[in-house]
């Protein structure tokens, strides 16, 4: 009797996990399927589920745009923007999780109070900025937004896995003569690896993805992938396999990226089990 | 090797004073323990002179030179904590290694080291081992063989053995006993645990609310507890207080009246008492005896066999309970009457302000 009742809320929970699951899923799934189609499946209504699948749309989009040079500035950027807002919040969140301040939790809160500002708010401060410091269509200037927008995420994320880490081992390698940099290098970092490697993980796909700075900031040069995107969408005519192709095409390393360091970051999160 | 000086040494955190002046020698090859109740400040005392925490005021020094603003490493101290705080990520051997290495130690110099001490402590099959595959024992093995490799003027332990069940606990006590008598390090030690202050102590420190209320040699905090608080604190069970009032002033002592029972003649020097003043008698369960003669009688409540002892539960008749240690053997009942003579020469006296009285005569092992 109890193992049924406890079966029921169990069994309802599921039902409930993969409804949202599938829901978030699907228009990644749609995505996908409409790149395979012709422009006339694709705006068909009611939609074709069985259709004659072909890879026209891929075709066109590699005719029509260099996708390697978007991608490889999305990873330089992504990369780059990473990398800077670690090496920026590494100091900062170990400063603020192990000698908090009266004024840390308040910092803490403003930092985050940040990105609730609408980015097109300051659209013209910082295009013209960008402008008179010559960055406009630079990689190195969409990096340092895209590092600066996601500092505030980053440095929270870290702050609250350092906060887990035991102090006294800390302590212990003060102890030992570590001096500020190797505590941090070689005792804080091991320890904190797992929420780091997710911390740089999310990061870089929050970079991959940012559309709105990409699209106002690059016009050719330094154009990332969701400008590739953006230039498939036309005011009129047939695009929708086209658009569909294209997205899939610039999500698909990230996606493939997150998949396999998803796994890994487990193991890592096991192994590294402290206690 | 080393001589460890506080001098009126002070923490203030948040304008809360924590630690309020404490004044300490800690001489050349001593065995220091500081004991005292929860959050009177042994381990914050410990961190500072450890370098962990910033000394608000006041000096400490280490073989003469002052070293409140030198970094841990620097003073030539080791510590142990309570939560081993073993690097998890590093197994046994790199965990001894890290602090020698970045003391600049040559590899070879390293391995000798740790490969001895691994020895002594029974360590040597365990180096390759992770610190989350090791039991709690020999993590407290590995934690103090990271302290002792690193060869430390001063050794400094936080509850070492407060994670440890009761045996592995009296094991690792005999084990660091021995080494400190192998190693003469001076040893800084913190600890909640009676046997462990008695047992492995030179010298007690008891602190409360921040306040050094008495430093001496384990019998000496024994038998000439300084004041009321000392003698409730050493001891276990506790010391019994009862209230009394001076009858007379007499070259043998003071005799004082119990409430209820005979008058008591307690060897001390009066002072200046006077007389039918109020005052506290303290007695140790272990210094009442059973005697149908004795100056009290009460009633038992409640009756404790713990094999080779019994502690009766006495209620007097104004209702105060006192503890009384018997042999194991005892019969006694709960709610049987009894008699109960207070050795005299054991007996201590505190005036109002808590304060103990000199004894006339000093106990002999107590230095
Ligand atoms: N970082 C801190 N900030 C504010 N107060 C602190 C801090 N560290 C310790 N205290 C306070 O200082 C007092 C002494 O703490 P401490 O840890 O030294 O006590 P303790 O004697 O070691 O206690 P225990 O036996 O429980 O370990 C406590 O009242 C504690 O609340
Ligand atoms: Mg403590």
């Amino acid at each position: 009797m109890a193992r049924k009742t406890q079966l029921l809320p169990k069994i309802a929970l599921g039902v409930v996990g993969w409804a949202v699951a599938l829901w978030i899923f699907f228009p990644i799934f749609w995505m996908v399927l409409t790149g395979f189609k012709t422009e006339m499946d694709a705006i068909s209504t009611p939609p074709h589920l069985i259709f004659h699948p072909t890879l026209q749309s891929y075709h066109d989009v590699f005719a029509q745009e260099n996708y390697w040079h978007f991608t490889f500035n999305t990873v330089l950027m992504s990369v780059f923007a990473t990398g800077g807002a670690l090496l920026l919040g590494v100091p900062a969140a170990y400063s603020m999780a192990f000698f908090p301040g009266k004024r840390t939790r308040g910092t803490l809160l403003w930092m985050l109070s940040t990105r609730m500002l609408p980015p097109v708010g300051v659209l013209v401060p910082v295009y013209l900025i960008a402008r008179s410091t010559h960055l406009l269509d630079t990689i190195i200037g969409l990096g340092i937004i895209n590092l600066l927008t996601n500092l505030p995420i980053i440095v929270w994320m870290l702050y609250t896995f350092f906060k887990e880490v035991p102090v006294p081992i800390l302590e212990a390698g003060r102890m030992d003569g570590a001096n500020r940099w190797q505590e941090i290098s070689v005792v804080l970092l091991p320890l904190a690896l797992p929420g780091i490697a997710s911390t740089a993980l999310l990061s870089l796909i929050l970079c991959w993805n940012e559309a709105f700075w990409s699209l106002n900031l690059t016009s050719s040069n330094a154009a990332p992938l969701a400008s590739f995107i953006a230039s498939f969408s036309s005011p009129e005519g047939l695009f929708f396999a086209k658009l569909s192709a294209a997205s899939t095409l610039a999500v698909a390393p990230i996606l493939v990226f997150g998949w396999f360091s998803q796994k890994q970051l487990v193991r890592g999160l096991t192994f590294g089990a402290v206690k | 090797m080393a001589k460890v000086e506080l001098r009126d040494i002070r923490k203030t955190y948040h304008a809360e004073e924590i630690i309020k002046g404490v004044s300490l020698d800690i001489n050349d090859e001593e065995f220091v323990v500081f004991v005292g109740p929860s959050g009177c400040g042994k381990s914050t005392l410990l961190r500072m002179i450890a370098g962990l925490e910033e000394i608000s005021a006041g000096d400490l020094l280490i073989d003469g030179k002052r070293v409140n603003d030198i970094e841990p490493a620097k003073r030539g101290l080791a510590m142990v904590f309570q939560s081993y705080a073993l690097y998890p990520h590093m197994n046994v051997y790199q965990n001894m290694e890290f602090g020698l290495k970045l003391a600049g130690m040559p590899e070879p110099e390293r391995r000798q080291k740790i490969n001895d001490v691994a020895k002594t402590l029974q360590l040597d099959s365990y180096l390759k081992h992770k610190p989350g595959q090791l039991s709690g024992g020999q993590r407290q093995r590995v934690a103090i063989g990271r302290a002792i490799v690193r060869n430390p003027k001063v050794f400094l332990f936080d509850e070492p053995l407060s994670n440890l069940d009761a045996a592995l606990r009296g094991q690792m006590r005999v084990e660091l006993a021995t080494l400190h008598r192998r190693l003469k390090a001076t040893t800084i030690y913190v600890t909640h645990d009676q046997v462990e202050a008695m047992t492995m102590a030179d010298k007690i420190v008891v602190l409360q609310k921040g306040v050094v209320e008495q430093v001496g040699s384990p019998l000496e905090l024994y038998h000439h507890p300084r004041n009321l608080f000392v003698a409730r604190f050493i001891g276990s069970p506790p010391m019994n207080f009862l209230p009394v009032t001076v009858r007379s002033v007499t070259e043998n002592g003071i005799v004082v009246a119990l409430d209820h029972g005979a008058p008591v003649t307690v060897p001390v020097l009066p002072g200046e008492t006077a007389s039918a003043e109020a005052m506290t008698l303290g007695i140790r369960p272990e210094h009442i005896v059973l005697d149908p003669q004795g100056e009290i009688t009460g009633t038992i409540r409640m009756v404790e066999r713990l094999g080779a002892l019994t502690l009766l539960h006495v209620a007097l008749p104004d209702g105060a309970l006192i503890i009384v240690q018997t042999d194991g053997d005892h019969g006694g009942e709960v709610d049987a009457p009894v008699g109960l003579r207070l050795l005299a020469e054991n007996c201590h006296l505190f005036d109002a302000r808590g304060m103990a009285l000199t004894k006339l005569v000093r106990h002999r092992l107590a230095g």
